[in-house]
């Protein structure tokens, strides 16, 4: 009896699961994407388990070594395993990508929703402040950032994060354009409703789900910018195992060794391709018009 | 004499637009009293709905503004009340049923997150929480051996929190979500709403729209609101639900003594369901008085074209009647009476000063010179 009524309440959702599922299938390259971002979801959290070396560990006697099986992707200069130092890498690199996107979306989507809802001359200011923002090329800015704060990961999340979020505040405020005219927002008001719950309670969980597939998006090109900004040298301090700078470390033996530019490089190229296909997936799965 | 709730006093409603302004409404005056349902009729554009919206402070500001006049509930102007206040009022004392039940609910709320957010809103739950408290122990206690030990710990447990309802603790914010919740269901099964303890767990697009609406009415009555305004309730709804909709409005008017506003553009809803009725044009109640009174005699010139030309099942006709012209740009309205470029009966003076309110039979009341004299 109780798991009857266990499957009346959740039947439903049961079964919006594997249509979402099924929806999902029927793409190839998308089940290609889920797979490798699961893969490397796994390894960053495994790391300590899966890596043979630390991140930072070095074996003097033994650098620039080929690929061997003591060295699966073989050494850098001072004798680092770079098999290790990639998949420290992944922790890294995963976990800049997901603070910046989701302090930018966070940032970007509060000011968005209030600027679009409250319209006038608020709107107006929060509007030309992100305008400021976004007439910079991202790059040079997060660069000009990051060179001021100083060399490091967290430096380098900052610059990230006010680069972002303008992007996100314009999005949503287009959303709560459109979504403030809707007719609950002048029921929640006859309820008694102020205008801040009105904002963060109804009219942003109904102008979340484009923010959602940008930012899956998105996770990419902050891997790939917090690489290279890492690459030119205003990320990650010297050693630390992270992609970019472990490309900038090779890239002065790369018809020597190259092996040491290759392997952070085919990781930078698979984790953004990975983010890149699960974002197309969650696109098609979540537009209603594609669903129905 | 029946105890007055609300009093609308020449309120002037414009909206100020590129064109110039809107006077949306012009020296609207009518009462509503406790426990009655006062209609208020006319054709699209008149004024009905910006009514509404002015009584509850809700006009879109910018364009529009309250210009002028009182709008006194209880005795107390609502005009010189602040956003705070009037937050506190809106839900609470005047709360509003919506035309539409499709769009007027959130998509992605449950109904009992919605319904029970109003509730948190405006009430403070503390006796609540504490009576389930009292409740479950009781039902505990029925279970366990009436002599035993932990029997006489949840006797004295009990006997403590009932001391404690005068002056209820503060309770935690699960507990407060839990009374809420009881008290939703508990509205839902006023609205008789089927199944209400499933249907808080539903979202919106899972509920037809008679359900939606009965939703809405729930939502509208959870905080026992002393006046309740359906702005085109039943207008979305097809013929059957329309009349267990009105139906429900008229149970429950008198199950909570709330008196309720009614705005349509259907004289037989008015007909079937109102006490008194005004009747609006163009920004104006033209005419209001009792609804048995007014469809026997309509004064009004307007009222008089009104009946006209509702479709007659027993009088076979080429044509349907119509009031000829059309409604006057607002503007630039007629000087004089509002109605008297199409008025059949139009006389000089209509044409230069603005009729007042002639009680020309008892309690109905009038605004044209076909029944006083104005000043000189």
């Amino acid at each position: 009896m109780k798991s009857q009524g266990w499957l009346q309440r959740w039947g439903p959702q049961l079964r919006e699961l594997r249509f979402t599922i099924y929806l999902l299938r029927q793409s190839p390259l998308v089940v290609v994407g889920f797979i490798l971002l699961a893969s490397f979801i796994l390894v960053a959290i495994f790391a300590p388990w899966i890596a043979p070396y630390g991140p930072e560990e070095r074996v003097w006697t033994e650098p620039r070594q080929p690929p061997s099986w003591k060295h699966l992707f073989g050494t850098d200069t001072s004798g680092g395993d770079i098999f290790s130092r990639v998949i420290w890498g992944t922790r890294i690199d995963l976990a800049i990508a997901l603070v910046v996107v989701l302090s930018a979306a966070a940032v970007g989507s509060a000011i968005g929703a209030v600027s679009g809802f409250k319209g006038g001359k608020i709107d107006e200011m929060l509007m030309r402040v992100t305008d400021v923002f976004l007439a910079f090329p991202a790059l040079i800015l997060a660069m000009a950032i990051a060179a001021a704060l100083g060399r490091n990961l967290y430096n380098l999340t900052v610059a990230l994060i006010v680069v972002w979020w303008p992007a996100y505040a314009r999005l949503i405020r287009g959303q709560v354009l459109s979504e403030r005219e809707k007719l609950y927002v002048e029921a929640a008001r006859a309820a008694g409703a102020s205008p801040t719950r009105i904002i963060f309670r109804h009219v942003l969980p109904n102008s979340i789900y484009p923010l959602l597939v940008n930012a899956t998006l998105d996770l990419g090109g902050v891997i790939l910018t917090a690489a290279g900004l890492s690459f030119i040298g205003f990320g990650a301090g010297a050693g630390v195992a992270e992609w970019g700078l472990m490309i900038a470390d090779g890239r002065n033996y790369l018809f020597e060794s190259p092996w040491m530019a290759t392997f952070p490089g085919l990781a930078i190229l698979l984790s953004s391709l990975s983010l890149n296909l699960v974002g197309d997936g969650l696109r098609d799965v979540l537009d209603p018009r594609l669903r129905r | 004499m029946p105890e007055l709730l609300l009093s609308i006093r020449s309120l002037r409603t414009y909206f100020y637009t590129y064109a110039g302004v809107v006077k949306a409404l012009d020296d609207v005056n009518f009462e509503i009293y406790r426990g009655e349902i006062f209609g208020l009729v006319g054709e699209t554009g008149c004024g009905k709905s910006v009514t509404a919206l002015s009584i509850m402070q809700l006009v879109p500001n910018p364009p529009g503004r309250i210009a002028s006049g009182q709008i006194l509930l209880e005795g107390e102007d609502l005009l010189k009340k602040g956003e705070e206040e009037m937050r506190k009022i809106r839900g609470a004392k005047i709360s509003m049923v919506f035309q539409d039940p499709m769009t007027y609910i959130n998509p992605v709320l449950t109904i009992g997150d919605q319904i029970s957010e109003v509730i948190l809103l405006h009430q403070d739950l503390r006796k609540e929480v504490l009576a389930i408290k009292i409740e479950e122990l009781q039902r505990k206690l029925e279970k366990v051996e009436p002599t035993s030990g932990t029997a006489r710990d949840f006797k004295s447990k009990i006997e403590e929190l009932e001391k404690r309802m005068i002056d209820p603790p503060k309770p935690s914010k699960g507990d407060v979500k839990r009374a809420a919740l009881k008290k939703t269901i508990e509205t839902l099964k006023l609205v008789r709403m089927p199944y209400p303890e499933r249907v808080v767990k539903q979202y919106p697009h899972e509920l037809s729209g008679g359900m939606r609406q009965r939703a809405m009415i729930a939502m509208a009555l959870s905080c026992g609101p002393s006046l309740l305004i359906a702005d085109e309730a039943t207008t979305a709804l097809d013929v059957t639900i329309q009349a267990q909709i009105l139906q429900l409005l008229n149970e429950l008017k008198k199950e909570i003594g709330a008196s309720i506003l009614i705005i349509t553009h259907d004289l037989g809803i008015v007909a079937e369901m109102c006490d008194r009725v005004g009747v609006m044009y163009a920004g104006v109640v033209v005419e209001y008085a009792g609804t048995k009174a007014l469809f026997r005699k309509p004064l009004h010139p307007y009222t008089q074209g009104l009946l006209r030309s509702i479709p007659k099942l027993h009088k076979e006709m080429e044509r349907l009647e119509i009031i000829p012209g059309s409604v006057p740009n607002l503007i630039y309205p007629p000087p004089g009476c509002r109605f008297h470029p199409r008025c059949p009966y139009v006389m000089e003076i209509c044409k230069k000063e603005r009729p007042p309110m002639f009680e020309s039979e008892e309690e109905h009341f009038v605004a044209c010179y076909l029944y006083g004299q104005g000043e000189n």
